[in-house]
């Protein structure tokens, strides 16, 4: 009974879309809206809005979390995760149900909540810690500690609107790595930064996990998760589809039958800022037909449509292939090649095409990630495994006890060096 | 990189030491308690937005800090050329200039407090969505920051005090209290605002047109005194008219505001308490709706 840190029972949570958000789009709807509001806000004061403009972002959801363990929560954009995280944050409240938490908890919902772009990076780093509930005598005793972690130590009396994004992410992070509750709650916190600093990141997650501290972890790194979590949680559609030991749960998320489609459509409400949005992704063979199937000595192509809504500098479109196992079999990025360099783009829909040769993926089962992302800065869009295609053993002539990920052909050559 | 010592982690584990509570979260209904120990749990965190708005108000001006004294100053002389000379408004025997300004230092104080807290909720909604505390720390810490200005704007007061010979007597030592009344009133009804503001954001369009006629129902251009006796209690209807007549009382020698101030007074408690329950009933939607 003592040994349960976190307790969730029938947890829901109802949003009302197409409410006020909504509203104000352009300057004729407003002003009708002007001249109709005022009734309309009478009206529908005090009354519970109609069930069809609701959705539940989460549904019933009932799982125990027990002292000092590392928990990995795992899904779909928009499957709920982060509403759990925000209910049991208490930044929102649940519409049903019940959770006990037992402990002191620390939520890090995002790195760098409250940073003042005109103070100093000390001053910053009090508020910020404050901000996540950090007593000053603990940010005082910390801060040496928390600003070397940061590797800012030059800047640290200069105003955080001077910093590059890569020192302001740094230094955010630095401050939530040093929060010390006994529950901890992170939401993808760790993809900020360099790949250096990634790591950097992750180690000290791996620190804080094995220091017996209870953490709740979010993320769409399987590898992370693998990594961190002996348990893992799936949720989708508000839902838990499966919780358990890690390695299984993330190998059935990953399996996701259903969708060995091809194609892919966005239909995600990603808050793009009005950037770049992704529309959609197929892969495409040889004779331009969209397939889920590719034979495995065919050419295919990775064909990505997306809309630039607003130039921005420096970005890149990447995908990633990844086996039915979690493993990455490999990543590429457009700007590995020469149109793609040709950054910014102006407002406009694109298609980009990028060709893998046939003989190079093993026949299987894979899946796609996509990304848009400004590098060491932000990520605009983010979408982990969301299709699937098949590589089948059609022209696959080679020996099952080939080993690899890929089966790439070679060149070889042969040479009589000595008679 | 320091060396951590072993000292310091004792005094750490002290710091992180705290009751091991149990929270419970579940759906509230209804008006819900105060909680202002949970408040004074986050008092820290209350001190250094408070720290954070002051540090911040007038990074990249060029009068920096004087414009805490240019507001409430110039608006002095322009009431005193209109009023005082043109208008010959009676100021109770008072030269105009410090009648006025002992009236308009407060004022300041509270329409600015007023603007700062009402618009505080949404302009934390970074804050607000990203991590959970009593969101009553953003609209005490808007207020309190105002402080520092009426700090010193205050000091210009002294100074003409000084030179229109005023002596504080033993009166000035009730300045403070309404001091305090001038703070609570602008918390009273900021907190009102800020929550509907959350909701409704009509009401950062309203909030400069209510200051302004709150300007003219506040005895400051003009002494409580042009109002008729039997009706001047019920003036104390408007707070700030208590706040105002207390401070000239309290620095000038006016004679005291009695039941005006008692009226002003329960007005500014019911106001509070009305406003600290309301806001606590609608936090609970901040983070969805904001």
């Amino acid at each position: 009974m003592t040994d349960i840190a976190v307790r969730v029972e029938k947890l829901s949570k109802r949003y009302r879309i197409g409410g006020p958000q909504a509203r104000y789009r352009t300057l004729r709807e407003s002003l009708v809206d002007m001249a109709a509001a005022p009734a309309r806000r009478l009206r529908r004061l005090g009354q519970p809005s109609p069930e069809n403009e609701t959705i539940w972002a989460l549904k019933d959801v009932t799982f125990d979390v027990k002292k000092g363990e590392v928990v990995g929560v795992i899904g779909r954009n928009g499957a709920g995760k982060t509403t759990l995280l925000r209910i049991l944050s208490r930044i929102t409240e649940p519409t049903e149900g019940y959770a006990e938490i037992r402990g002191r908890v620390g939520s890090l919902l995002e790195v760098g909540t409250g940073f003042h772009p005109e103070l100093t990076g000390r001053e910053n780093i009090y508020l910020n810690g404050a901000i996540l509930g950090m007593k000053r005598t603990e940010i005082n005793i910390k801060f040496d500690e928390i600003v070397a972690f940061s590797e800012i130590e030059k800047f640290l009396d200069t105003p955080v609107k001077r910093y590059s994004s890569g020192m302001y992410v740094r230094l955010a992070f630095s401050v939530a790595a040093h929060l010390e509750p006994e529950i901890l709650l992170v939401d993808e916190v760790l993809a900020v930064g360099d790949a250096s600093f990634q790591r950097k990141c992750l180690g000290k997650m791996g620190d804080v996990a094995h220091e017996g501290r209870t953490v709740l972890f979010v993320s769409h790194n399987m590898a992370a998760v693998s990594g961190l979590c002996e348990r893992a949680m799936w949720i989708d559609d508000g839902k838990i589809v499966d919780i358990g030991p890690t390695d299984a749960v993330v190998r059935e998320y990953l399996r996701v039958p259903a969708a060995a489609t091809g194609t892919w459509t966005n239909v995600s409400s990603f808050d793009t800022a009005g950037d770049i949005r992704l529309q959609t992704a197929a892969i495409v063979t040889e004779s331009g037909t969209q397939a889920g199937v590719v034979g495995f000595d065919e050419d295919f192509a990775v064909e990505i449509l997306y809309e630039v809504q607003r130039r921005i500098p420096s970005w890149s479109l990447v995908f990633r292939i990844t086996d039915s196992s979690g493993t990455a079999i490999f990543t590429s990025w457009d700007t590995d090649s020469e149109p793609g360099r040709q950054k910014p783009l102006d407002a406009g829909v694109y298609r980009a095409i990028c060709r893998v040769p046939g003989r190079l993926v093993r026949p299987g089962i894979y899946s796609v990630s996509l990304a848009t992302h400004i590098p060491n800065v932000r990520i605009i869009e983010n979408h982990e495994h969301i299709f699937h295609f098949e590589v089948s053993t059609v022209g696959y002539g080679m020996n099952p006890g080939r080993w690899g990920a890929v089966t790439p052909v070679l060149e070889w050559r042969v040479k009589r060096i000595l008679d | 990189m320091r060396v951590t010592t072993h000292d310091e982690k004792t005094t750490m584990a002290d710091a992180v030491i705290e009751e091991t509570s149990t929270i419970v979260i579940r759906p509230s209904r209804g008006w819900v308690s105060l909680d202002l120990r949970d408040l004074w749990r986050y008092r820290e965190l209350l001190y250094f937005l408070t720290w954070r708005d002051i540090k911040v108000r007038y990074k990249q001006t060029v009068f920096g800090a004087a414009w805490a004294i240019l507001q409430p100053f110039f608006t002095m002389i322009v009431f005193s050329v209109f009023f005082g000379q043109l208008a010959k408004v009676p100021s109770d025997g008072i030269p105009y200039p410090i009648f006025a300004y002992c009236a308009l230092l407060p004022w300041s104080y509270f329409a600015g407090a007023l603007d700062r807290a009402s618009n505080s909720l949404v302009g934390s909604s970074h804050l607000i969505t990203k991590v959970y505390f009593p969101r009553l720390a953003i609209p005490i810490s808007a207020v309190l920051a105002g402080l520092v200005d009426f700090g010193i704007a205050f000091v210009v007061l002294l100074g003409m005090m000084v030179y229109y010979g005023f002596a504080p007597t033993a009166a000035a030592l009730t300045l403070p209290f309404f001091l305090f009344l001038a703070v609570a009133t602008a918390l009273a009804v900021g907190l009102w605002l800020s929550a509907l503001n959350v909701q409704y954001r009509d009401v950062r369009y309203t909030v400069p047109f209510l200051t302004q006629f709150w300007l003219f129902a506040t005895p400051i251009a003009y002494p409580s005194s042009l109002v008729p006796e039997r009706w001047r209690a019920w003036y104390g209807l408007n707070p700030m008219a208590g706040v105002v007549e207390g401070f000239r009382w309290a620095l000038l020698g006016k004679e005291p505001p009695g039941p005006l101030l008692v009226v002003s007074t329960v007005v500014v408690a019911l106001l509070l308490i009305g406003g600290l329950y309301y806001f606590r009933r609608m936090e609970k939607t901040f983070a969805d709706v904001v």
